[in-house]
């Protein structure tokens, strides 16, 4: 019980429940009624509460980002987005929701039914464990566990099984070649993530999330922006959103590993789909943006600034979706082996030299590895980008105009 | 290692098929190893339909043949039936069919650009902004004819009614706004990374191959090979316009798209030539029967429709209606050579070579 306790969402709803004398400065109304021999069940009960709170919270900031995401590239392709059903659209996906639920639910005849119906769930459940290890605030978190960075990173990879599992389950083409791209690429866009996240433990000197936001005295995202823009690219890809979306593929797969999924199984995709992606903003936000850091004068609760850049990022990757043709595969295997793997061990090994020369920086000193990082940013993007890009790629690219018929 | 070949059948249901093509695609892996097309799923007989209609009724089917370039295919066979009958259009009618053929034209390629770059895989948006334009297009035919996508505007002769007082105003506004539209189109598109490196050096079609498969129009263009009906072979007015044809280097998929982003700007030039040069006057013929009953005889007009040669061969046997129609549609011709182009390729490349073609699934089947 001891670690949960740091928490101040489980300690102010615990302290609530239990006549336990050591939460006493905690309470705002005493009508706690568990004597403290019973801390186990207020413990348990502070338990279920959060999850019951989590787990909705969730999945209504998914409907939100269900109706923002419409609303926002309708806003990017000069058109309205939905706005019939209730204020501003804003009630769009619970009417979505309903009508996915009553569905007909086909299972195909050819279908593997246990792994079938497993893999939707295994989609959905681990992103659920993301969300309590988020820092929100200064003491806004459910848990702090110590090796938060790890966690994150393994609990972010399991989708990949899921998508395999759907995509050879479904017994349809389409859903095998959409399961076979995932692994391929999730796997391959998993290492460049790690390595880049290495980076931020590095300055932490922690694992635990909390810290990791403690250290970002100077944001990581301006501190290490070439571990920023790896992580970036990397968890689109992750993500399986655009221009990374070769596994559904509209155009090509008709919709990937879950062409063959209907209702809500389809709909726990979906799900799945869009709360993977504000997890992996939280997580940039932990790494890369300070957190719940904000400006200091400014008597505003972190939780704000939090969710303002949480915000923000969401709409980054909204912004990425209206705008980005999908990559072949081949070029994102190239570009995730030939390109951001190079580019995050470059970024972890100027971060480990610098930390080397001056372990414990004052202030100056942080600008100056700040300087370093961006010379070294600037120029291994140019590099990357424009010399070595074709060579590494194969794929010559030359400016190309057309011709005049003669008279 | 060994692999497995996987026979598919894409389509003809299939979010990029436009329409209901089929493919029995055979991939090694993510390589095409073998396409097959299949087609024949939209077929409504237009052909023989047209032998129970009389000359004036056929061009309601003309229109549903390749749907998003009814004006040019009204064109098609309205001129085969001025030469099959010798009827002598009136002029103001012929600049009238220009006009509307060229901004046919504009609608085509841009639906052709918007659905290519859907194929590479953009969520919706340049697709979306080059509708919007196409939308002022169908505003202007709604003027025109009252009709936006099914026009039947055309009569053997010239057109059947004038342009309204307010088409004009809205057809200058166009013009003036179109180019700077397709200034933000091609920053948007032309040089974008993505968008090259996926079409560039793809699906590489040579001058001979694309002759020899009789292919035609942009695509003919795209792979270097100067040949376009208004310039060849003028019909209408088309010999006192003058226009440049933009032509590719490479003929790959990439030359594709930017052939068609040129033609449109070509396109704009020869519609405001259109309006300095057309007078007022009749627009069609008094002396044009309703019911057009041409001497025994046949007639092929070729014309340079937005996919290609359109052409409508007519036989009469003296009577109401003709006795034979066949259709020279530019979307089959252009799609035989689609298994040549994609193999060796990977899948995502089958979808944006079949997008790059630009073939409208009623024409192919009529």
């Amino acid at each position: 019980m001891g670690p949960a306790r740091d928490s101040f969402l489980f300690e102010i709803v615990f302290c609530h429940l239990s006549k336990d004398p050591s939460c006493d400065s905690v309470r705002f109304i005493n009508l706690s009624f568990i004597p403290v021999e019973l801390n186990w069940l207020s413990f348990s009960l502070t338990a279920f509460f959060w999850i019951f709170a989590f787990i909705n919270a969730a999945l209504i900031s998914v409907l939100m980002l269900i109706w923002g995401e419409r609303r926002l590239i309708g806003k990017f392709q000069a058109r309205l987005g939905p706005n019939r059903w209730g204020p501003l659209g804003l009630f769009t996906p619970i009417a979505d929701a309903i009508k996915v639920m009553f569905k007909e639910d086909v299972e195909p005849t050819l279908s593997d039914k246990l792994i079938y119906v497993l893999a939707p769930i295994l989609m959905v459940v681990p992103v659920f464990m993301i969300f309590p290890v988020i820092p929100y605030g200064a003491k806004s978190f459910l848990t702090n566990i110590s090796v938060g960075v790890v966690f994150v990173l393994a609990i972010t990879s399991i989708n990949s099984l899921s998508v395999l599992m759907a995509g050879w389950a479904s017994g349809n083409r389409f859903a095998i070649i959409g399961g076979i791209r995932a692994v391929a690429m999730l796997l391959s866009y998993e290492i460049p993530m790690g390595i880049s996240a290495a980076g931020v433990v590095i300055i932490a000197g922690s694992l635990s999330l909390s810290e990791v936001v403690e250290s970002q005295i100077i944001p990581n995202v301006i501190f290490q922006p070439l571990g920023f823009i790896v992580f970036l690219v990397a968890s689109t890809a992750e993500l399986n959103r655009s221009p990374f979306d070769i596994t559904e593929a509209e155009s090509e797969l008709v919709a990937g590993y879950m062409t063959d999924y209907s209702s809500m199984k389809f709909g726990l995709f979906y799900l799945g789909e869009f709360m993977a992606t504000i997890a992996s903003s939280a997580v940039i936000v932990t790494f890369y943006l300070s957190g719940w850091r904000g400006p200091s004068f400014l008597p505003i609760p972190g939780e704000f600034w939090f969710f303002a850049k949480w915000i923000g990022v969401i709409a980054i990757f909204i912004w990425f979706r209206a705008t980005f043709p999908r990559l072949r595969i081949d070029q994102i295997m190239s570009l995730a082996w030939k390109g951001l793997f190079e580019l995050s061990l470059i970024n972890i090994l100027v971060i480990a030299l610098t930390m080397a020369i001056w372990p414990d920086p004052t202030s100056n000193q942080l600008i100056i590895m700040t300087g370093i990082n961006w010379v070294v940013f600037l120029g291994s993007i140019y590099i990357f980008g424009k010399i070595l890009s074709p060579n590494l790629t194969g794929n010559k690219i030359d400016k190309r105009n057309v011709v005049y018929g003669l008279d | 290692m060994s692999t497995e070949l996987v026979t598919m059948n894409i389509g003809p249901i299939h979010p990029s098929t436009h329409g209901v093509f089929r493919m029995r695609v055979t991939f090694d892996g993510e390589t095409i190893i073998d396409a097959e097309p299949i087609i024949g799923y939209l077929h409504r007989g237009s052909e023989k339909l047209a032998e129970e209609r009389t000359y004036t009724q056929i061009v309601t089917l003309t229109d549903r043949m390749d749907y998003t370039a009814s004006m040019t295919n009204n064109q098609a066979y309205i001129l085969s039936v001025e030469k099959l009958a010798g009827i002598k259009p009136a002029e103001r009618g012929v600049w009238l069919r220009m006009i509307a053929a060229e901004l046919q034209r504009i609608a085509a390629h841009s639906v052709a650009i918007g659905f290519l770059i859907n194929d590479l895989g953009a969520w919706h948006t340049p697709l979306l902004y080059l509708l919007r334009e196409r939308e002022k297009i169908l505003e202007l035919f709604e003027m025109m004819c009252g009709a936006r996508i099914t026009n039947s505007y055309l009569r053997p002769g010239g057109v059947f009614m004038d342009a309204p007082e307010e088409f004009w105003p809205s057809l200058n506004r166009f013009l003036d706004e179109m180019p700077e539209r397709l200034n933000d189109i091609e920053n948007l598109l032309t040089d974008n990374e993505i968008i090259v490196s996926r079409t560039q050096n793809v699906a590489v079609l040579d001058k001979e191959d694309a002759i020899n498969a009789s292919i035609t129009g942009p695509m003919l263009r795209a792979s270097g090979v100067d040949w376009d009906l208004r310039h060849r072979n003028p019909y209408d007015f088309y010999d006192k316009v003058s226009f440049r044809r933009p032509l590719g280097t490479v003929g790959d998929n990439n030359d594709r798209y930017l052939v068609r982003l040129h033609e449109i700007r070509e396109s704009l030039k020869i519609i405001e030539q259109c309006l300095d040069l057309i007078e007022p006057g009749p627009i069609k013929p008094d002396e044009v029967p309703f019911l057009v009953r041409p001497d025994e005889g046949d007639s092929y007009v070729p014309i340079e429709a937005p996919k290609g040669e359109l052409g409508f061969y007519l036989v009469s046997d003296g009577g109401i209606s003709p006795f034979r129609c066949h259709v020279r549609a530019p979307s089959l011709m252009n799609l035989t050579l689609l298994r040549d182009m994609v193999i060796g390729y990977k899948i995502a490349d089958l979808f944006v070579t079949f997008g790059s073609v630009d073939v409208n699934m009623g024409e192919v089947d009529r």
